[in-house]
């Protein structure tokens, strides 16, 4: 009985401070500028299919992307058996599905399977991250904290594995014993060769394991849950809203700016009437993080700092400063400062930092708008259209292009051509054998 | 060249309008190297009885550098008046042998009132190969090695990846492709207002990091599909001393070639 209460409690109190975090991010998240993106759902649910749900962009690299899938269906699918742990926990139950019988049995025995890879594969991630030191895991931005952040959580992982098939190994020799309330019910194609190293253990210490594991495993899994809105690993939940609302239009385009529309046409036509100017006036481009739309502060919230981005990145590749991924570390970095100084100080609060004090012009200067870094991403975050956002401020609102580029303006600007080349000279081309 | 190339105000002044129009933009019509395939793809359209029409001295910078180096006023005041002309024309149908123009004319141009259709000069060559307009004749790249470079506006950016390879397949050469091809195609280095700057402080050019790589399959011709690739590569080619030994052509001059032009 006081196990039940102890349960319920804590599982509550773990289930209440998530919550608080991802209200807490949701409303940091909404400090972004408006930007529509529910057109054609349909394409959007494919999207979400695809790419979260399918995985289609990990399998690019066919190495990472299959261990990668062994931990999200194990991640997924073992959550079922969480399920019934709750149930357990609160009803002062044991194996409460049980009387599903040879269907139980199976899926006892997909959960070992599943654990079984999960613990390979985040083994093989810790021995690429921290053996064979891959490089996209060791550059720059990836200091002290992102990188325990991702062995904290494989090392979780593989805890967690642990103390689950411990359990069953235990549970299945009291099975086998007849001790107790321990029914005979799933199968144990994993842990019944875990068992076999632990059959000359007595039953009492055999319970006493199997209970140890059993805590270890649901209050390791609600303190995993709690961790995740601290960390990169947000992104399994963000990835599928994240993919569902990704830029559908062509990678080559970037948005309009309708503030500059109206300026235009209204430079260009002055007699027309400045309409729909009563929105208060936006700054140009994006200095801080409230300048980016609500979907730009999503796509940094659902990094997963894999570098793939950057390891692809012609900037990065070639020695520059710039990497994309950096680009949505330091944009959610920034979101979480400006975020909770808010919380402190109410809505309207700035503390006269911004985006721009972390990402410097060094790195947004040296973009090719290659779109690299967008095509493989695994969960279509767009870290180009930051850059350009920043660039858009730099230009419009401090003059502060490169010398070059201002140059080039200048040109356009005079002969209509980003060269010194006159107009009348555009046609030369047909006599110029 | 051996015949005239109209342009939109004359087809206008006699009340007739062409199949397409021809969008030369910036690059192509004052870089030295590129005039060369701009010609080529003027002849290749002739050569094929298409009526096709440039705009001449009205045409203008459709903006792409401004817009990618975040002067979107400049971008808007260039695209605004393009416009202006586009639609006194009436022009519906564009082909540029610039990815960079032809996203700009296709994607960035219609919230400011410019509907086009557009196509990459690979794809119209490909069509006229296919329809039997064009023929090329078998001979002239016998035994070359190939290899296409990706342009980041034509690939990613709009996802055109199979056009220029199969207007190179038309060819009796052999087509090598790098390993980074096709979606995980490597930029030249070019974009977003690259070219017109000096590249941060790095330990290579992406230029030479690039056509290391297409080098690394030791080619007769690097072919590209974009006159500022053309630049970038050219260059990287020249930065190896390679010159003598690989070319760096765009589709349109090898089909040009090809086909007798
Ligand atoms: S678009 Fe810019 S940041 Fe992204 S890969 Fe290309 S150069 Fe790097
Ligand atoms: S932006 Fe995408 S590709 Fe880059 S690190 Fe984040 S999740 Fe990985």
């Amino acid at each position: 009985m006081i196990a039940q209460i102890i349960f319920v409690v804590l599982f509550a109190a773990a289930v209440a401070w998530f919550s608080f975090n991802v209200r807490r991010i949701t409303r940091y998240i909404n400090l972004g500028r408006d930007i529509k993106r529910n057109d054609q759902p349909w394409k959007r649910w494919k999207t979400m299919f695809r790419v979260a749900l399918g995985q289609s962009k990990m399998v690019t690299r066919p190495v990472a992307g299959i261990l990668h899938i062994f931990v999200y269906a194990g991640f997924i699918i073992i959550n079922i058996e969480v399920l019934e742990i709750i149930v357990d926990g609160v009803a002062g139950t044991h194996r409460v599905f049980a009387p599903l019988g040879a269907f139980y049995d199976f899926l006892i025995g997909s959960f070992e399977i599943l654990a079984f890879l999960v613990f390979a594969a985040c083994a093989v991630f810790l021995i690429r991250r921290n053996v064979l030191r891959l490089k996209r895991f060791h550059l720059k931005e990836m200091t002290a904290w992102p990188r325990s952040d991702a062995n904290i959580i494989l090392i979780t992982e593989i805890l967690l594995m642990t103390a689950f098939l411990t359990m069953n190994a235990s549970d299945f020799l009291l099975q086998q014993r007849h001790v107790g309330h321990y029914l005979t019910a799933g199968s144990f194609p994993v842990s019944s060769v875990v068992a076999s190293l632990m059959s000359n253990l007595s039953s009492e210490s055999l319970v006493s394991i199997e209970r140890f594991c059993w805590w270890f495993h649901i209050l390791g899994i609600l303190a995993f849950l709690n961790y995740v809105p601290y960390s990169k690993h947000f992104h399994i939940f963000l990835s599928f809203p994240n993919t569902w609302y990704s830029n559908l239009e062509n990678k080559g385009r970037l948005n309009n700016m309708e503030n500059v529309t109206r300026e235009v046409k209204l430079m260009l036509d002055p007699s027309a009437s400045p309409t729909a100017g009563n929105d208060a006036p936006q700054r140009f481009g994006a200095k801080d993080v409230f300048d980016l739309t609500w979907k730009q502060l999503m796509d940094a919230y659902s990094c997963t700092e894999c570098g793939r981005c950057t390891s692809v990145c012609p900037a990065n590749l070639t020695g520059k400063l710039l990497s994309p991924r950096k680009i949505m570390m330091d944009t959610r970095d920034r979101l979480e400062e400006a975020g909770r100084l808010i919380d402190k100080n109410g809505k309207e609060f700035r503390d006269g930092k911004s985006l721009l004090d972390r990402i410097t012009k060094e790195e947004i200067w040296a973009c090719t708008s290659c779109n690299a870094c967008t095509e493989a991403c695994p969960v279509n975050i767009d870290p180009l259209s930051i850059i350009i956002d920043l660039r858009r401020y730099l230009v419009m609102e401090e003059s502060g292009a490169p010398a070059e580029l201002g140059n080039m303006f200048t040109k356009i600007e005079n002969n209509g051509a980003p060269w010194q080349f006159a107009q009348a000279d555009r046609f030369n081309w047909t006599t110029n054998t | 060249m051996d015949f005239k190339v109209e342009t939109m105000a004359e087809y206008a002044a006699r009340g007739e309008t062409p199949e397409v129009l021809f969008w030369i933009g910036c690059a192509a019509s004052f870089d030295e190297r590129a005039q060369k395939v701009t010609r080529a793809v003027a002849k290749i359209l002739h050569a094929s009885g298409v009526r096709f029409a440039v705009l001449g001295t009205e045409e203008s910078c459709t903006g792409d550098p401004a817009k990618r180096a975040g002067n979107e006023f400049l971008f808007q005041m260039q695209a605004m008046s393009n416009i202006q002309v586009l639609n006194g024309y009436g022009v519906t149908k564009v082909v540029t042998a610039c990815p960079h123009c032809y996203n700009t004319l296709k994607n960035e141009y219609r919230e400011l009132g410019g509907n086009y259709e557009l196509v990459h000069h690979s794809e119209l060559i490909q069509q006229l190969l296919d329809q039997g307009r064009l023929k090329v004749e078998g001979g002239h790249f016998a035994g070359k090695k190939i290899t296409f470079h990706d342009p980041c506006y034509l690939g990613r950016g709009n996802n055109i990846y199979e056009a220029p390879r199969s207007v190179i397949h038309k060819l009796d050469a052999a087509l090598f492709e790098m390993k980074r091809s096709r979606e995980k195609g490597f930029c030249c280095g070019a974009g977003g207002a690259q070219i017109f700057k000096e590249p941060e402080k790095g330990n290579k050019d992406v230029n030479v990091e690039r056509t290391e790589e297409a080098l690394g399959l030791s080619p007769d011709i690097i072919a590209v599909g974009c006159p500022f690739c053309m630049i970038m590569m050219t260059d990287g080619v020249k930065s190896f001393n390679k010159e003598s030994q690989v070319q760096v052509m765009d589709v349109a001059e090898l089909i040009a070639r090809a086909a007798d032009l």
